[in-house]
């Protein structure tokens, strides 16, 4: 990896429009190992690379790698190389002037689909809107941007957010790129792919029912759950707006910490925004985790867990309790609601949130559009897919006359005695750690025509969610048969920090 | 919330009205068997007793006061540039520039 860095040496400075394809073809096999955000500043500082260099050969890779004369990972769906390349270079010209670089200066990013980037499509996986270009960067964009990030582009996703495996995207599944017949897990895909194919350091996803962390575990990368209102929403194309949240997906705890650091923090333009300080998330990581109390909820590790996923996860608790960790049995008794409340909650939202999308403004008008009210219905049913169908009808029929008390109030006073499990149980301990998923990643088609079945596979993720606490995806381990196993360290509302460390310490474990 | 209930397919279609949705013939049998599915799923929540729980609507509410101080201020009324019109427009299915434009809507 390093010496990869060292090797582009060669290239000259500024030589980017005469690096040419095969060269970076070339570059691209030879890395092995993805860059660390460190590694690229560090690259950058010392003139042993350039960002222009770098964004060059992730281009390279993206392209020789995720279409389908590649693996077919099909994790990017739109590449934004004018922007990428004119920020590369001014951070290049940053660093011929000595002056000090960015907190994320020439880190080659991905974005989530859902997610506003100026100039660049925000389809959200949706035929509804194909050809939607937003005029302007979400937040959390926004601030990656002013970071020095260089924006590489787009990333598919579940349609809406909506899904567990990146099936429903309309613009074709992502595969898994530890285990190509497998899914990614979802919503987030393609930022989980892209990060585990080395085609960007980091990216964003957003998370509404498991959608950043699953997918973290599934491809062996790590996905942070920030706390609801810890990172802005501007800019994002809602799902459930009591649920969603935007986080950072990396390779490394150090990565992520760095990444949240940069996007945390109130914002005047989401009034859910959190006006709280934000903790210094890498420099927690230094702090050692002896002492710390770590809850370990037997709802966790029941029935339908995989014994490969409950035996990795043991593992690494044991491992945290060599490292100084209080093991302590912690009880979250309404977990096996969480998946039923969560699925009234959400889909309830949902169908209010995407009432918005009716061929008036942006995206899909239908063709048959000859009446306002025929121009309504022909648009959605033509843009929007299965999924988005079923959970717009379910969320409906919870809100219409006479089902509202039964379904969505029922689901609101239940989704509070989740969150007063966590409130007790944080009065005990200082994370909560189980299994991120029941299992690792599925086959590509096995669960595409069973609903319920997809649903089950945010069994851990929902009740986080549900609570508005925060969390944190980390590898574990693999199976027998090579696919990778997360664990998740859930925290205090606004306790990222406490959450990365242990976090790091489940990595530093990690052989 | 019964522990039977049944999605009728004229249910469906009114929800399926409901939500500005036009559903094929064939999709309203799809949609109604995995309504009943989920809604059959769902109706675990019935034994739990909530009653005297409050609905909790997002996360600040339980945290008391503290999220009250810090989570929920609003931004100041002031005047401040919005989107450009000519770049919003832009986007739009169809418009005159000034408006979104959309097909008539009284049907004759």
């Amino acid at each position: 990896m390093i010496g990869t860095v060292k090797a582009k040496k060669q290239i000259p400075f500024g030589n980017d429009k005469q690096s040419g394809e095969t060269g970076n073809m070339s570059a691209a096999t030879e890395i092995k190992t993805a860059l660390t955000i460190d590694e690229v500043r560090a690259g950058i500082e010392n003139r042993t690379s350039t960002a222009t260099a770098i964004a060059e050969e992730h281009y390279a890779r993206i392209a020789a790698e995720d279409g389908p004369t590649g693996k077919g990972i099909n994790s990017f769906l739109a590449l934004s190389r004018e922007r990428a390349l004119a920020k590369a270079a001014k951070i290049d010209d940053l660093a011929a002037l000595g002056d000090p670089l960015p907190l994320l200066a020439g880190v080659p990013v991905g974005i989530k689909d859902v997610l506003a980037m100026q100039g660049s499509p925000a389809t959200a996986g949706s035929k509804i809107l194909a050809g939607y270009r937003p005029p302007y960067d979400a937040t959390a964009v926004r601030r990656l941007d002013a970071a020095g990030a260089v924006l590489l582009g787009k990333l598919n996703c579940d349609e809406f957010a909506m899904g567990s495996s990146n099936e429903n995207s309309a613009y074709g599944p992502v595969r898994n790129p530890r285990a190509l017949d497998r899914v990614p897990g979802g919503s987030s895909g393609g930022s989980a792919a892209a990060v585990a194919a080395g085609f960007a350091v980091a990216t964003l996803g957003t998370d509404t029912g498991g959608s950043i962390r699953q997918p973290a575990a599934f491809c062996g990368v790590v996905g942070v759950l920030p706390t609801y209102g810890r990172v802005s929403r501007y800019g994002l194309i809602a799902f459930a707006s009591s649920l969603d949240r935007v986080g950072p997906v990396t390779n490394t705890v150090k990565d992520a910490a760095t990444v949240l650091q940069v996007l945390a923090g109130a914002d005047p333009l989401d009034a859910t925004s959190s006006d709280r300080s934000v903790d210094g998330y890498v420099k927690a990581l230094s702090q050692p985790v002896t002492g710390l109390k770590v809850g370990v909820p037997a709802e966790y590790f029941g029935e339908g867990l995989d014994p490969e996923v409950r035996a990795a996860v043991e593992k690494t608790i044991a491992q945290l309790e060599a490292a100084g960790c209080v093991i302590t049995p912690v009880h979250l008794p309404h977990t096996k609601y969480a998946v039923p409340t969560y699925y009234v909650i959400a889909t309830a939202e949902a169908s209010s949130n995407l009432s918005r999308f009716d061929g008036v403004r942006f995206g899909l008008r239908s063709d048959e559009s000859k009446t306002l009210s025929a121009m309504y219905k022909k648009t959605r049913d033509e843009g929007f897919g299965a999924e988005v169908k079923r959970r717009i009808l379910l969320g409906t029929y919870v809100l219409s006359a006479g089902y509202y008390d039964a379904y969505y109030k029922k689901a609101q006073q239940v989704r509070a005695l989740i969150t007063r499990d966590f409130l007790e149980a944080f009065a005990k301990v200082d994370v909560i750690v189980g299994p991120m998923t029941p299992t690792a990643a599925f086959k590509i088609g096995e669960k595409a025509d069973d609903p319920m079945a997809m649903y089950l596979a945010d069994i851990y993720s929902v009740a986080a969610s549900l609570a508005g606490i925060c969390g944190v995806s980390v590898p574990c381990g693999t199976t027998a048969d090579g696919l990778p196993i997360g664990v998740q360290v859930m925290g205090k509302h606004f306790d990222e920090a406490t959450v990365l460390r242990v976090g790091a310490a489940v990595e530093a474990a990690q052989d | 919330m019964s522990e039977t209930v049944e999605v009728t397919l004229d249910e469906v279609r009114h929800v399926a009205e409901l939500a500005n949705l036009e559903l094929t013939a064939d999709e309203l049998p799809y949609m109604q068997h995995d309504l009943n599915a989920v809604l059959g799923y769902i109706a675990q929540l019935n034994e739990l007793d909530t009653a005297g729980v409050p609905a909790m609507a997002q996360v600040g509410e339980m945290l008391g006061n503290e999220v009250h101080q810090h989570g929920e201020t609003l931004r100041a009324d002031a005047v401040r540039p919005s989107l450009d019109r000519a770049a919003v427009m832009a986007v739009a299915p169809e418009t005159d520039g000034k408006f979104f434009k959309v097909p008539k809507v009284i049907e004759r």
